[in-house]
Order: structure tokens, then C-alpha cells, then sequence
């Protein structure tokens, strides 16, 4: 029996539970002497006034569509890969080496090599986790925790040591040969006779993330791998009675996981950085966690939680800009999110359902 | 108020809806102290809805309780506990690694210091005991007593807690014919200690055996109360499903072909290092039924379990010829469907279906690799949607919908669902497990006919269940297992209760050998005095 109606579970619950956070980030504010209003004005501007602003939006959120789709295919196998960091690092490695390493003749040879190998290494470095889940029975969240701490020693000592260009002063590499650039969303709409941005970091990698969510969506509820991860997720004992090789579909979700993970390289690492940096992530694999969280899985959910995650993150950094707030304040205002949306879930959806039930009773 | 002797417990017009289901509809009922009333009906009838509110689970719309004749609000256990109302649920609330004495006083401590509480609950224990004959080991761990015993300190937690009501829920669900006895003998000790027993069971017998008066529920609605003296088994069955059932199973005689499977020397020792199943011979043939009969835990799952392809085992399967692969791989289920094995598992809710899934999602599981129900990579989900529908008709699924979750049924209907799903296959071999366990009688009588039905399409079926009466209607040849082994094996035609009973408990014996054409093994035979194997755990 289905206790509301679905749209009041897939958009009013997380409405509420933003009103919600968005509520108590306002009563912090007034309580530090700023005005809600105003920082609320200052972030809608900052994130969406401007194409620039749209540009730093959307270049977010592609990311966090990348790292949200990889939590929430992990999660329907019922593993939790809190890795996604680690594989994110380890995917802009692998897209880092094709870029300097292989003569792409166009941006478009680049983008699919770079894709490809950031997917390759981001599935790689999840796979190690998911083997020994599978096999030996560690646990996925503790092991690919560690892992993002082994892929961020690894990174730092190739940048330091082996891919840092003589006389480079920091760790990253050198700038990736110019067929790599890919194109910014400026680039993109220019020939449609729109004025986007020039500076704004938001590049095509974005398409690629809106193609890796209709993949996801018909991964996960159309094809016959989809139906087996999601029999797994639901039911262990159920999945092995119908045959179902539980430690591989486990293993190939975990894969197509990381892949999803380091494929998010070709935003940050090819479209922005052009080169590879330490901390290229800055935390976007985390992030996919809430992304998921919010998005119930689902990939429509994921892309507008990443929206929102993207607005959070612009409209935050505007935010530090323009006012006295302190930035560490914006982080406040970001785990107010998390915690409504994703850990405080139920408590706006039990109350929810019990109006909907009793709405349902009085009508005849 | 109502004249003396006041009722027990009196509900008064309850009614209870979820959404647009009625569950319980202006339900009305008076229990005398000391008496023991029975509640029957098919699944989702709305017995166990009735008893939750009963208990404050759930919150009734309209309709007050009286309880020892004052009107009582129980919004929640707690309330209920206070009331006097017991209760002991078909799946027990025990804590595993917990003695009986801590799972009695768990949640009724009193003090911040255990020991004086379990000082204390040791005495209350030991009179209540004696009081009720409820003898139990106080230090014994959950995870070590059987499945009677576990009830039974169940019904201590209740008396413990001063319950004057005890309301039991399928109590017998989970029990071998010999410890249903012994907790009747309980009930019976109890209500002539004043106690008043409410009994939620769809097994008639029971019914029969031991109420005093018996209500009859069907879709939500209480269609009688009657003394059950003045009833009779054929009466009630008619009232719960509103038609004439039949109790027996109209069949022609088998006509058994050539052999299917040729088991020998089959071994299993499951993960534990426990040996569950000790070199076993069986053949089964096309077009019969082949019963395992014997005591729940006693090695029938492991026999389901490697015939299906999910455990591994020692010595060899032929099916026509060919050797099965016995090792047990993750994927052997997958192996054994292609090679025409069906399995309806003994557990439906975590086995057979994906309780999440929808019911037409659950109608192609473990054939969803079938090219039928492909369209390229993808699943052709109109198609199976389709064909679910057809399905859930031609096997009477209520309601008929493919796009309910298979939680969202109740138990005689997700049933019917991997039932449906299994024999549609029309499979060589169907091996079913427990096909009515927690299924009302209208679906029982389905499910016993599409058996037959296959059975004479020449298929071969290996039924296991612990239901003796099932067995013993349902099949063409019995085997009977005990601790591991096949205590016995021959014709049902010849087969009788006390010599199936005998050879469950492992005995071999004069009672046996009555059985025309019956091959008792040496197993039985060797020790007459060995001890039944107990019900190994619930699962």
C-alpha cells in the first residue's frame, strides 16, 4: 500500500526538509548579526544572478552529478562506497596521463580518451575495496574510507616525485598540450548567439554528466544487470536462490561505481585545471554521498540535489565574499542540508505520511 | 454494564483502515475469563490487525475496548502491558545471546542494578513454573532451546508482566506436532488457572482441539462467533471463505515414468561444520509426487537447497543421466533453471520473492536472464508486465495488480505469485518447500491442485513440508527424514500417522513395519531409543 502519493515523497519531503535547514541556517545567521534576507539575496545572486554565476553552479554540479550517480549505484547493490573521493583522485590521475601522454589530434579524442581513463582508474581503485568485500568479507565502508587516504598519498607522491615537470614549484603536473581543452559552455553557446561567461569553469563535461544519468536510469530500472544489483541490494539470500552471483554483481556495481567516480576527472581535471593538481576534488566525492542521499538514489534526484549542492557551493563562496560571514559558516548552512535531507529524512516524512493517511480517511 | 460474569476483554465496534483497504470493519467481541477463544481466518483477514490494536500497534479508528468491564485506552504496548494483555508473536522478540532469565526481565528491570532484578525474576520464574508447568532452564541461552522452549519463554515474558490476557499468534506456525501438544497442554493449564486466551490460528484442527468459543473473520468483517463445541471443522472452513472447501484432494493415481533424479550418497555440511544432511539415496520419478516428511530442521533445506543449487554437497545428483553440479556456486541457481529444476523455496519473504520488488518484477525472478524477456540489452518490461498480469488472473493473485509491491500482499498471495511464477515454467522437476506455510485455506486448495495438475502433466515434484496432513494428501511416495537421514521411504497409500510419526523421531519399530511396501533403513532401525533431532532454529 503505497502510504502518500509519490510525488509528495519524491518532492515534497526533501522541500520540506530544505525549509527546514534553510529555517534553523537563518536563525544562525541572525544569531551572528547578519541578515538572513540579505545572505539569501546574496547567494540566489551569486549562483544564478550572472551566467558567470551559473557557469560556477552548474561547473559544481556536474561534478556532484558524477560522485552522486556513483553513491547511488553502489547503494542499490547495498554497498555503501563512501570512496568516492579516492576514486575521484585516482580517475583525474588516469586522465591526467592520457592527456599528457597521447597526441589527441581534437578535443573530442580527448574528452572520450580522458573519459575513458578516468572511468578505467576510478573502477580500479574501487575494485580492490569491492574484492574484499565480496570475497573476504571486509567492510565496504571502512575499506574505501582508507582507500581515499591511500589514493591522496599516492597522488601526492607522483605529483612531487614523478609527474611534476622540472622547475615546477608546486605538486601538480605540467598544463595538458592544447587539443585537450575542452570546450566551455561560453564556447558551447556562442554559435546559438548566447553571451555565456568566458570565465566561468562550467565546460562539456556537463552533457557528458546529464548522458551518465539517463545511462544510470537505464542501468539501474531496465536492463536485466540493474534488476540483479537491485535484487541484491534488496535481498542477499533472495538474489542467491535466483542464481544470482552475488559477490560479482556486487563487484560490477562497485565498478561501474568508481568508474562513475573518476569519470567526474574529465570536469575538474580536464575541463577546468588543465592539469592535475593536489586536492582537485575538494571534496565532491563527499558531497555525492548527500547528493544521493537527497536524490533517493534515483538519477533525476541526484541531478537537482547536485543543482542545489552547486548552489550551496557558489552561492556559499559569494557569500564570504560580499559579507562578514565567515566562510566556516557556509559549511554550518551545507550540514543543515545534509542533516535534514539525508539523516533527518524520516522525521519530516513520518508526519508526512500519517496527514496523507488521514486526508485519505475523511475522503468518502 | 453488562450482567455478571463480566467478558475479559470486549471490543466494541472497531474499525480500522489502511488507505483505501478496510482491514477491520465494526468488529465486535466478548472473551469470558478463563476461556479460551479462537480467532480464525484466511491471511489478511485482518486477524493479526485486530490483535495489533488489541496490543496498541495500531491506533483504531472508530471502536472502544473494555477491558474486565472498564472502558480502556491503549495507545501503545506499554498501555497494553498495563492492561494485563500478553502477547506472543509468531516470530519471537528474544533476545538470541541472552539467557531465558534476561530475555524475562528485559524491559522490566526494575533498579539500576541487575542483579537484585534477576535475583528476583529467578524466584517469580520458579513459582510461576510450577504454578503453569512451564518448565524451563532459567540459564540456558535463546540460541540454544528449541523453537517450543523459546515460545515458551515467551509466555513467561507475558506472565512475568502479570498478563491476565494471553493473545497468541499463529503460535503453532513455527512448532513440530509433538511441542504443539505440549503448549496446548499449557494453554490448558492456564485457563484453569483463570487466565483468558485468545489463539490466532487458519488451522482448524486446533481450533477444534482446544477453544472454547472461536470468531470467524473474513475480509475484515467478523462473520460468526460460535461455541466450538456446537461447530464443526466443516462449518468454520465454510465461514471463512464463504464456499465449501475441500479438505481432501481429489486425484487419480499416479503414473510414474522414468527416472528424473538419482540421488546417491548425498552429503552436505553447511557452513557451521554442521552436518546436515548424512548420505542420502532418493530417486524421483516423472509424473509423481515425492514427499519429505519429517520434524522441521532435520535436513530437508539442505536437501532443497543443494537440488536447487545454492549449497554445496558431497556425492552425486543425476537428473536424466547427466551429473548436477554440486558445488554449490553462486550462480547455481541460474544452472539448475536451465536445466528445467523449478524451486519454490521454503521461505517466501526472503527467498522466493523480493519483498520490494513489484509483483511483476517478482513474476520473472531467477528468469530474468530469459532471452524471452529481453529486447536487446534492456528488459522488455511491457512484455513481463503483460504476462504478469495473466498470470496473477490465471492464479487468482488478489488483487490483480502487477504494479504492488509483492510486500504489499498478503501471505497466501505472494504465494501464489512464486508459485504461479515456478509451475508456469513448466519445469521437469519442481521442487517446492512448505507450499501453504501461513496460507489460507482457499489458497491452500489452489496450490495443492496446480501440484496435482503438473504432477499429471508427467512433471516430477519433490514436495517438502511439515505439515504431515499435506504430505500425506499431496503425495504419491513419502520419504521420511530424520537428523540428516532417510529414516524410510515407500507408497503414501500405505503410509499412516503413527508409522510416519515414529519414523520422524528416528524410530523404526513395530508401528513401521505395518507399512505395506515400506523400506525402513537401517538408521531407524539400529537405535530405537535415539533421541528426535531438535528443530534446529526457526529459519
Amino acid at each position: 500500500m503505497q502510504k502518500m502519493p509519490q510525488w509528495a515523497d519524491v518532492i515534497l519531503v526533501p522541500l520540506i526538509s530544505l525549509i527546514l535547514a534553510g529555517a534553523l541556517s537563518a536563525l544562525v545567521i541572525l544569531a551572528i548579526g547578519e541578515s538572513p534576507y540579505e545572505a539569501v539575496k546574496i547567494m540566489v545572486q551569486g549562483a544564478f544572478g550572472t551566467t558567470n554565476g551559473w557557469g560556477y553552479t552548474l561547473y559544481y554540479a556536474t561534478s556532484f552529478i558524477f560522485t552522486g550517480l556513483a553513491v547511488a549505484v553502489a547503494f542499490h547493490a547495498a554497498m555503501f562506497n563512501i570512496g568516492g573521493e579516492g576514486q575521484a583522485m585516482i580517475g583525474g590521475l588516469g586522465a591526467a596521463l592520457v592527456c599528457l601522454f597521447v597526441p589527441f589530434p581534437h578535443w573530442t579524442f580527448a574528452l572520450l580518451g580522458g573519459f575513458g581513463a578516468a572511468m578505467l582508474f576510478g573502477a580500479a581503485w574501487a575494485f580492490i575495496p569491492a574484492y574484499l568485500q565480496a570475497k573476504r568479507g571486509s567492510h565496504i565502508v571502512i575499506t574505501t574510507i582508507m582507500f581515499n587516504f591511500i589514493a591522496a598519498a599516492v597522488l601526492n607522491y607522483l605529483l612531487v616525485n614523478v609527474l611534476r615537470p622540472t622547475g615546477g614549484m608546486d605538486p601538480a603536473t605540467a598544463k595538458f598540450p592544447e587539443p585537450t581543452h575542452l570546450p566551455t559552455l561560453h564556447d558551447m553557446l556562442l554559435p546559438l548567439g548566447i553571451q555565456f561567461s568566458k570565465s566561468a569553469p562550467a565546460n562539456v563535461s556537463l552533457i557528458m554528466a546529464l548522458l551518465a544519468c539517463v545511462f544510470v536510469w537505464l542501468l539501474i530500472w531496465r536492463t536485466r544487470l540493474g534488476y540483479e544489483i537491485r535484487a541484491l541490494g534488496h535481498s542477499e539470500s533472495g538474489a542467491i536462490y535466483a542464481g544470482i552471483s552475488a559477490p560479482k554483481v556486487a563487484i560490477i556495481s562497485m565498478l561501474i561505481s568508481g568508474a562513475l567516480a573518476g569519470g567526474m576527472a574529465i570536469n575538474n581535471v580536464m575541463g577546468e585545471a588543465e592539469r592535475l593538481v593536489m586536492n582537485s576534488v575538494e571534496g565532491a566525492g563527499f558531497i555525492g554521498i548527500a547528493v544521493a542521499l537527497m536524490g533517493r538514489n534515483h538519477p533525476f534526484g541526484v541531478l537537482l540535489a547536485a543543482i542545489l549542492f552547486g548552489f550551496l557551493y557558489q552561492g556559499g563562496a559569494e557569500l564570504a565574499l560580499w559579507t562578514s560571514i565567515p566562510s566556516e559558516l557556509i559549511v554550518v548552512i551545507q550540514a543543515l542540508v545534509i542533516l535534514f535531507t539525508g539523516a533527518l529524512d524520516n522525521m519530516v516524512r513520518m508526519p508526512l505520511e500519517r496527514l496523507f493517511l488521514s486526508l485519505r480517511r475523511t475522503e468518502p | 454494564m453488562a450482567a455478571p460474569p463480566t467478558p475479559a476483554i470486549e471490543l466494541k465496534g472497531i474499525s480500522k483502515s489502511f488507505g483505501p483497504v478496510k482491514a477491520n470493519k465494526d468488529i465486535s467481541i466478548r472473551v469470558m475469563p478463563g476461556t479460551i477463544h479462537g480467532i480464525i481466518g484466511e491471511n489478511g483477514a485482518g486477524k493479526s490487525t485486530l490483535m495489533s490494536i488489541l496490543y496498541g500497534f495500531y491506533k483504531a479508528d472508530a471502536g472502544e475496548i473494555f477491558i474486565a468491564g472498564r472502558k480502556t485506552r491503549i495507545p501503545d504496548s506499554q498501555a497494553a502491558i498495563a492492561a494485563g494483555i500478553g502477547m506472543v508473536f509468531q516470530h519471537f522478540k528474544l533476545v538470541e545471546n541472552f539467557t531465558v532469565l534476561e530475555n524475562v526481565i528485559l524491559g522490566a528491570e526494575d533498579g539500576r542494578l541487575l542483579r537484585p532484578s534477576l535475583a528476583k525474576a529467578r524466584r517469580e520464574l520458579q513459582s510461576l513454573a510450577a504454578e503453569y508447568g512451564l518448565d524451563v532452564d532459567p540459564d540456558a541461552l535463546i540460541e540454544d532451546i528449541g523453537v517450543g522452549m523459546q515460545q515458551r519463554v515467551e509466555i513467561l515474558k507475558a506472565l512475568y508482566r502479570h498478563a491476565d490476557i494471553l493473545i497468541l499468534d499463529e503460535p503453532t506456525g513455527v512448532l513440530t506436532p509433538a511441542e504443539a501438544d505440549q503448549l496446548f497442554r499449557i494453554l490448558d493449564r492456564l485457563r484453569s488457572e483463570g487466565k483468558t486466551i485468545i489463539l490466532i490460528t487458519h488451522k482448524l484442527r486446533e481450533i477444534m482441539d482446544i477453544t472454547d468459543t472461536v470468531s470467524v473473520m473474513r475480509r475484515g468483517e467478523m462473520t460468526a462467533t460460535v461455541t466450538t463445541a456446537q461447530s464443526s471443522p466443516e462449518e468454520l472452513a465454510e465461514l471463512m471463505v464463504g464456499r465449501k472447501v475441500l479438505l481432501q484432494i481429489e486425484k487419480a493415481p499416479a503414473t510414474p515414468g522414468k527416472k528424473v533424479l538419482e540421488i546417491k550418497a548425498l552429503r552436505v555440511i553447511d557452513a557451521d561444520g554442521i552436518e546436515r544432511l548424512r548420505s542420502i539415496d532418493l530417486d524421483l520419478h516423472a509424473g509423481e509426487v515425492l514427499g519429505i516428511a519429517g520434524v522441521a530442521g532435520n535436513g530437508q533445506t539442505a536437501l532443497l537447497e543443494v537440488l536447487g543449487g545454492i549449497q554445496s554437497a558431497t556425492g552425486s545428483i543425476k537428473m536424466n543421466g547427466d551429473a548436477l553440479d554440486l558445488t554449490g556456486r553462486h550462480s547455481g541457481g541460474r544452472s539448475r533453471r536451465a536445466r528445467g529444476i523449478a524451486h519454490v523455496p521454503e521461505d517466501r519473504q526472503s527467498e522466493g520473492l523480493i519483498m520490494d520488488f513489484t509483483a511483476w518484477e517478482n513474476t520473472v525472478f531467477g528468469y530474468h536472464r530469459d532471452p524471452k524477456w529481453a529486447r536487446g540489452p534492456l528488459m522488455n518490461n511491457a512484455a513481463i508486465q503483460t504476462e504478469a498480469k495473466a498470470k496473477m488472473e490465471r492464479f487468482d493473485v488478489r488483487p490483480p495488480n502487477p504494479k504492488l509491491a509483492a510486500k504489499n500482499f498478503s501471505g497466501g498471495n505472494q504465494q501464489k505469485i512464486v508459485v504461479a511464477r515456478e509451475i508456469e515454467q513448466s519445469p521437469d522437476v519442481l521442487l517446492i518447500g512448505q507450499p501453504t506455510r501461513g496460507v489460507d485455506i482457499g489458497a491452500i486448495e489452489f496450490i495443492h491442485n496446480q501440484i496435482i495438475a503438473l504432477r499429471d502433466a508427467g512433471k516430477a515434484v519433490l514436495l517438502v513440508s511439515v505439515e504431515l496432513d499435506e504430505i500425506m494428501a499431496l503425495s504419491d511416495r513419502i520419504a521420511v527424514m530424520c537428523d540428516g537421514q532417510i529414516m524410510g521411504q515407500g507408497p503414501a497409500a500405505s503410509a499412516d500417522h503413527i508409522g510416519l510419526g515414529c519414523l520422524m523421531a528416528g524410530m523404526g519399530g513395530a508401528d513401521t513395519q505395518q507399512m505395506q511396501g515400506w523400506h525402513i533403513s537401517a538408521a531407524a532401525k539400529a537405535d530405537p531409543a535415539q533421541e528426535p533431532a531438535q528443530a534446529a532454529g526457526s529459519h
